[in-house]
């Protein structure tokens, strides 16, 4: 197994340096002259002209993508010319709010949007499997962000049940129960969407599996019915679920950004937004790069899952 | 082309989500003959007037504007933006695709490793870069959309392609010396063309939400035009005090996409056959029973007596009678064959006895199957369950796929016991051990711990074969159990079945389309055909001398060996449909003997001599009628 991570650990790299050349060229795509952009348009011409020199900005493309890739590999990301401090320190402070929220999410999508759908398969065109499949319907089709101001709407205005916004109080303590507090409304906006479609996806593969022979064989051996849907089925059907949870945890993250806007979560979501709307260029770069090499780690530890879960698969 | 827009107009839902698009396309391409106020004209004064106002249907929004007339153009908008968003990425991604299908190698590898490395960023993420690098606007937030799923059509397409790269008709352009550009514009994109459109209108919905998303953070439309994600992100700051500006935009994005997504299921499930023909349903936990009129008392006292068992499949408005009326019994310590073609019904009779005939389709119509004395037809799920493995186990055909391919095969053994007994995990595993053993498994005690699939076709029907034994059940019902496995394998099985069924008893019914087998293994035999018994007896006595013709050509059928060189008598013709079974002897159409009088009427199974039964009026051996 060890000797499985490391081989896909390795396999990692050119991905991540395919990652790192998508997103240097997207912003050598920058109209005119990159220095203008990072440092804005007021900048003097003499601020222009040293950025440039010390950036390596004035040589050309590929030694320019080498400059910059090893200064990433140093953990120099650049320096955020609005916030004025290291890209990479503001990316790491803002990652862990985002983690915590889409973790949460994905947590929940992934545990309700499995049971959904096993009881939506095993429920199969009964009331149960018509109104999951109702409600999963209504959850892919609602747009997160309007999801989420409904909810603060109702849930915090109306009734009061859950603070409106932001993950700490501007006064008080931080602790745990708070955390939770300010944490359900989003993560659930966060979770409907995702929720559903691995519910759908999981009562198919359900549906797929009940069908085998091995069914059969379970039953017939007088194996509790719960158990054979529980155990049996669901345990052949994690094989085609998992993937689609890797896909999905994208998506979650993806989601984020829009429910950090609306919810003012404090995380790199929000964080790009206000980047890309000052035109603060190498922290969009450096945040890009740092969230993408993220979701390709937690691809891996999807793949390595996988392969615990299935003994066929050669390690 | 007509068959699928039927298909499609009997799924209601899909239906109402065509007409829902169908309406707002329609007031999105009329808005501009509608009329309405204009959208960008400011009226501070009447700022956030709630709906239903005077000359404001909808109510104003916080600069006063009218907000239906900004809810029309704003859809106009959004549906325009979504649609050009997927027709953009459509084209350029199923180019690519075409490409890297076609000329396949190098070529296939460099473009597919490209479209690898973009869709392992989180979709968002690329939109973000792109609309950083170009900045916020709508053109710009419409190609930052269009790109991102610019890759999930490559990938597609790319499938596509390359199943049809390789057909017979694009070899034959190729040799009639066709250049690659004209043959992927005359031969390849016209069969490509229908995924396309498809893949376009799955993803049209997520278009238009995508561009909607980057209008809300202010990324796409910039004022004073707004499209519906544009209209949303503005409402927000007056989400508390003025909420019917965001839940108006809000609920419109909501109706169109789950428009789209209705009508995209609904030609999902139009397209897809398996669904026409009821295929994905998952079978129940027992099958169905449906039985009308009186229940058939035992005909025997045997240990296990089917009487008059009926089994059909409902598929869609097709009946099919799968088992039309069997009488059967088998005693303790007896092994009764059951031997026919494929689909002559021996399989669905033996499922029926426990309920595992797969349902829907299948519905047990009439009959009774008494086990030791009871009638088990239709009784409670809890009661089969606690007699399926414990009283009456099954072996299958197939072990591969009969096994769990994810469960080591002591677990699957353990968990056989564990059903029945309350026992300790240490005492289950030393039992399934000794059941290895049993059915001479080597080296069980390491054994025990593989998968199935790193066990020999062989080994594995042993397994079935020990999991069947693991509650010392009465009665076994073996499902062609020798047929997946080679003929020295099969003997194997055969002695150790044999040799089980002495020392413990065991009532076997044995299903196997192989007379030799049956000769091997059996005390009687029963011969079924189109889901009736037409022959049973003692095995050798019918062996010798069958008294059905189907029966007689089916054991001519079999080579025997030393037998020298002779013409195998294959039997002409197929077995009737059972969905349109004839009125008189089914197996009519194929006997050379068969005279109108067969076709009349339905022939009964009569009593011939002390033990055996036949169901014919022109018997192979002139036979004394008794019954």
């Amino acid at each position: 197994m060890t000797g499985y991570i490391l081989k896909r650990l390795l396999s990692a790299i050119p991905v991540l340096l395919g990652i790192s050349v998508i997103v240097f060229l997207i912003m050598a795509m920058i109209p005119g002259d990159p220095a203008t952009a990072i440092l804005g348009s007021y900048a003097t011409p003499e601020n222009v002209e040293k950025l440039n020199r010390d950036l390596g900005l004035d040589q050309g493309l590929v030694p320019r993508y080498f400059i910059w890739l090893g200064n990433m590999l140093q953990g120099d990301f650049g320096r955020s010319f609005a916030l004025n401090r290291p890209v990479l320190d503001e990316v790491l402070d803002r990652f862990g709010a985002t983690l915590i929220l889409a973790g949460t999410s994905f947590v929940m999508c992934s545990i309700l949007g499995i049971a959904a759908g096993v009881i939506s398969a095993a429920r199969q065109y009964g009331f149960a499997d018509k109104a999951i499949t109702f409600v999963v319907l209504l959850g892919i089709s609602i747009p997160s962000f309007f999801l989420g101001m409904m909810m603060i709407l109702i849930f915090a205005v109306q009734l009061r049940w859950f603070p409106v916004s932001g993950m700490w109080p501007i006064y008080g303590d931080r602790n745990l129960w708070v955390l939770m507090d300010h944490l359900a409304m989003p993560a659930i906006a966060l979770a409907v969407v995702a929720t559903g479609v691995i519910a759908r996806l999981a009562r198919s593969a359900m549906l797929e599996v009940l069908r085998q022979d091995f069914i059969r064989t379970a039953r017939a051996k007088g194996v509790h019915e719960r158990r054979v849907i529980w155990r049996h089925a669901l345990r052949a059907a994690m094989v085609s679920i998992i993937p689609i949870l890797g896909i999905q945890a994208g998506f979650v993250l993806s989601g984020a950004v829009y429910i950090e806007m609306v919810f003012q979560w404090p995380g790199v979501g929000r964080m790009l937004v206000d980047a890309i709307l000052k035109r603060d260029i190498l922290l969009v770069q450096g945040g890009v790069v740092f969230i993408a090499a993220c979701y390709v780690m937690f691809n891996i530890m999807v793949d390595v899952a996988q392969a615990l879960l299935d003994p066929r698969i050669k390690t | 082309m007509m068959a699928f827009l039927r298909l499609l107009a009997r799924n209601r839902l899909a239906l109402a989500g065509l007409i829902v698009i169908g309406v707002i396309v329609f007031l999105a391409l009329i808005t501009p003959l509608l009329p309405l106020a204009d959208p960008d004209v400011t009226d501070t004064p009447n700022r956030f007037l709630p709906p239903l106002s005077e000359g404001a249907l909808l109510g104003t929004d916080h600069l006063g504007r009218d907000l239906l007339s900004r809810l029309m153009w704003g859809t106009r908008l959004s549906l325009a933006m979504g649609l050009a968003a997927a027709i953009i990425a459509a084209t350029i991604g199923s180019a690519i695709g075409i490409i890297a299908g076609y000329y396949g190698g190098r070529t296939d590898n460099l473009i597919m490793r490209g479209v690898d490395m973009l869709m392992a960023f989180p979709y968002i993420l690329l939109a973000l870069a792109i609309v950083a690098a170009l900045g916020p606007g709508l053109m710009n937030a419409l190609i930052a959309v269009a790109a991102v799923n610019v890759p999930f059509f490559a990938r597609n397409i790319r499938g596509v392609t390359v199943g049809i790269a390789h057909k017979e008709f694009v070899d034959a352009a190729r040799l009639a010396g066709m250049r690659d550009r004209e043959i992927i514009l005359s031969e390849v994109l016209p069969n490509v063309l229908p995924v396309i459109v498809i893949a376009m209108s799955t993803t049209v919905g997520w278009m238009i939400l995508e561009t909607a998303g980057l209008s809300f953070l202010g990324l796409g439309s910039q004022p004073p035009q707004a499209d519906l994600g544009s209209m949303l992100g503005e409402a927000r700051s007056a989400l508390i005090t003025n909420p019917h500006t965001s839940i108006v935009p809000g609920a419109m994005i909501l109706i169109i996409v789950m428009g789209i997504n209705l009508l995209g299921d609904g030609v999902r499930d139009a397209l897809d056959p398996r669904l026409k023909s009821g295929a994905l349903s998952r079978p129940m936990p027992a099958t169905t029973v449906e039985r009308h009129g009186a229940v058939p008392a035992a005909k025997t006292d045997s240990l296990l007596d089917i009487a008059q068992l009926r089994t059909e499949f409902r598929v869609r408005d097709r009946v099919y009678q799968a088992v039309g009326g069997v009488d059967l019994h088998v005693e303790k310590g007896e092994c009764l064959g059951i031997i026919g073609e494929s689909g002559s019904g021996k399989s669905v009779t033996a499922l029926s006895v426990m309920g595992l005939v797969a349902s829907p389709p299948g519905v047990i119509t009439g009959g009774a199957v008494h086990f030791a004395g009871e009638d088990i037809i239709g009784a409670p799920y809890e009661k089969l369950r606690s007699l399926r493995g414990r009283r009456v186990a099954y072996i299958f055909q197939d072990p591969l796929a009969t096994l769990h391919p994810l469960y080591k095969v002591g677990d699957q053994l353990i968990e056989a016991i564990q059903s029945h007994e309350t026992v300790s995990h240490t005492a289950a595993r030393t039992r399934a051990v000794d059941l290895l053993k049993s059915v001479r498994i080597p080296n069980a005690e390491s054994r025990i711990d593989s998968y199935p699939y790193e066990m020999s076709g062989g080994m594995r029907q042993r397994v079935g074969i020990a999991m069947a034994l693991a509650n010392d059940p009465d009665v076994i019902i073996a499902d062609e159990p020798t047929t997946a496995l080679d003929v020295t394998v099969q003997a194997q099985i055969l002695s150790v079945l044999s040799d089980l069924r002495r020392e413990r008893g065991l009532a076997i019914i044995f299903i196997t389309h192989d007379f030799g087998v049956v000769g091997q293994l059996c005390d009687r035999v029963a011969v079924m055909y189109a889901g009736q018994i037409v022959e049973e007896g003692p095995t050798e006595a019918v062996l010798r001398s069958p008294q059905h013709p189907y029966t007689a050509r089916l054991i001519a059928c079999v080579p025997t060996l030393g037998g020298g060189q002779r013409k195998l008598a294959a039997i002409p013709g197929l077995p009737p449909v059972v969905d349109h079974l004839p009125i008189g002897c089914a197996f009519a159409e194929r006997c050379n003997k068969a005279q109108d009088l067969c076709r009349a009427k339905p022939v009964d199974l009569v009593t011939t001599g002390m033990t055996r039964k036949t169901r014919c009026l022109f018997p192979e051996v002139p036979v004394e009628r008794s019954a």
